[in-house]
């Protein structure tokens, strides 16, 4: 009895709200406008599309490892830096990762807008007549989806950090390793699973973004998501919007199942 | 210990300049919430406050943040409600297909958000002609769709707390002759209790700022305050969403530096 009063509501509502639905999505995605794989042959062979789809992996691939890079050197001074260090890094982190995605892409477009900071900084001493395109460009995006996903980065590489038995790094030191050996030999290899697991998921929430891309990218560096979102509201296309989604979905599940037999692994 | 990984001067400058990126687009807010134009430009010489008073003076922006405040709340309690029932039944029952309902539970988090805010979009389209309540751009819809998108957030917390509750303090209440409903609200909930508040807050925050499956279900009517703040980015940039922006990045500053002090007089102790 007490099964159905505690397990079955939490059951009940995502079944009914978002199981069904969602199942709903990936069966029109081979039934609209009718039965067939016509929706992924469109996906896979438009011009168009498969030009977003390649934009996407590009952006995504070089958004991760941008942020992957920044955010180590970030984690490393965070944990390890002199105090008042640690405190702006922290503060740097946390104000950000807790402020609304709006405010954040705002501040974007007020340093790169064609009357935002730079833009005037760079006219009012000289240096360039006309603004410069900072925006409305893959540059843009990227910028903007590298500051949102820094501090889920930091997360799985702090706790990677915390777990170093600093002992090792010590006996390497006793040993007259150099600094840049004990880093780039012992200290890198040791927190791998950290790196990969911090890769993964900016790489897995880089796929499914379409806000940051939407206001950075002004509708010229379209990437998937915001393909599915132009397909519902601007010219309509269920179908495809569906079986892109369908191929968010399997390709994101791909790599969280590399992400879990890798935890694993780590733990065996 | 620590002294043994200081890190060199190459990742100090690295990780110094990326803390600085990380905060260099909120102090650019700053001057452009002064300009006295009404497009997104930086004040020359005259700085104005036109824009905190259009936040004030114009009823929608207030409108729009009673709304995201009832919807986060309600939200909130009923994301908490099915998270906390879910994982006292998870913990006390350990059913045997606890790793398929913990996958559907966390799917939403999971899954990408346009993927979610599709399918919630086709769910409140398929059951407004049914109703009248929770219906496509009205607020209870909102809140069922937030509920989806927040409740996996409450149900990690949850574990985690209740993964940290002694389970010899139970069997002991069960083998005193305490009843289930006693061995519940008499010994696991009060364990719990922080893991609780900090569901309900992180539920209630994450509806406050969700704005990715908002804009798939609402149009005209359930505008909330990231829906509105995406209206005044989207076309013509409205520089009252950098007056808004430096409220709530002055709001969020002084919670987190509140924290820290705190956190910081704790260890004192």
């Amino acid at each position: 009895m007490s099964r159905l009063f505690t397990l079955a509501p939490l059951m009940l509502f995502l079944g009914l709200a978002y199981l069904i639905p969602l199942a709903g999505i990936m069966l029109q995605s081979v039934t609209t406008p009718e039965f067939g794989m016509q929706n992924y042959s469109q996906a896979l062979g438009d011009p168009l599309v498969w030009s977003v789809i390649r934009r996407t992996l590009r952006i995504c691939l070089s958004v991760t490892a941008i942020a992957v890079v920044l955010a180590y050197a970030l984690t490393l001074l965070w944990l390890n830096g002199s105090r008042g260090m640690r405190v702006f890094v922290e503060l740097a982190i946390m104000i950000p990762f807790w402020l609304s995605v709006l405010s954040r892409t705002f501040g974007w477009l007020s340093l790169l807008s064609n009357r935002g900071l730079i833009n005037t900084w760079l006219q009012s001493i000289g240096v360039i007549s006309e603004p410069l395109t900072l925006i409305r460009n893959e540059f843009g995006v990227i910028l903007g989806m590298v500051h949102f996903l820094i501090p889920f980065a930091v997360f799985p590489l702090a706790s990677a950090m915390r777990d170093v038995d600093t002992r090792v790094v010590l006996a390497a030191r006793g040993m007259g390793a150099s600094r840049l050996r004990i880093f780039w030999q012992i200290f890198v290899p040791m927190t791998k699973s950290g790196i990969i697991g911090a890769a993964l998921l900016v790489f897995v929430f880089s796929l499914g973004f379409y806000i940051v891309p939407t206001l950075l990218g002004g509708g010229r560096s379209v990437m998937v998501a915001e393909l599915i979102y132009l397909r519902i509201f601007q010219i309509p296309n269920w179908g495809l919007a569906a079986a892109l989604s369908a191929l968010i979905m399997l390709s994101i599940g791909a790599f969280l199942v590399a992400l879990i037999k890798r935890t694993e692994g780590t733990m065996k | 210990m620590t002294v043994s990984l200081k890190p060199g001067p190459v990742t100090t400058a690295i990780g110094a300049l990326t803390a600085v990126f990380l905060l260099m687009p909120l102090l650019a807010v700053i001057p452009v919430s002064f300009t006295p134009k009404r497009y997104l430009s930086l004040p020359k010489g005259e700085w104005s406050l036109r824009h905190y008073e259009a936040l004030w003076d114009k009823p929608e922006w207030g409108d729009s943040v009673l709304l995201s405040l009832q919807i986060g709340v309600t939200a909130a309690v009923l994301a908490t409600l099915l998270a906390t029932a879910f994982c006292l039944g998870f913990w006390m029952l350990r059913p045997k297909a606890g790793g398929l309902l913990a996958g559907i539970a966390l799917l939403p988090m999971l899954a990408p958000p346009v993927v979610s805010a599709l399918t919630l979009y086709s769910f409140l389209q398929a059951i407004t002609p049914w109703n009248s309540w929770v219906v496509y751009d009205g607020w209870l819809g909102v809140v069922v769709a937030h509920t989806v998108m927040v409740v996996p957030y409450a149900v990690v917390i949850l574990m985690v707390a209740l993964s940290q509750v002694d389970r010899k303090i139970d069997l002991s209440a069960r083998s005193m002759g305490a009843n289930l409903w006693t061995r519940i609200h008499a010994v696991i909930l009060p364990n719990i209790r922080f893991g609780i508040l900090s569901a309900f807050m992180l539920s209630f925050i994450l509806s406050w700022d969700e704005i990715g499956v908002t804009l798939f279900i609402t149009s005209v009517k359930a505008i909330t305050l990231p829906r509105r703040m995406w209206m005044g980015l989207r076309d013509n940039v409205d520089p009252t969403v950098a007056a808004l922006s430096v409220l709530l990045i002055v709001l969020v500053t002084l919670v987190i530096l509140g924290r820290l002090v705190w956190e910081h007089s704790q260890k004192a102790e």
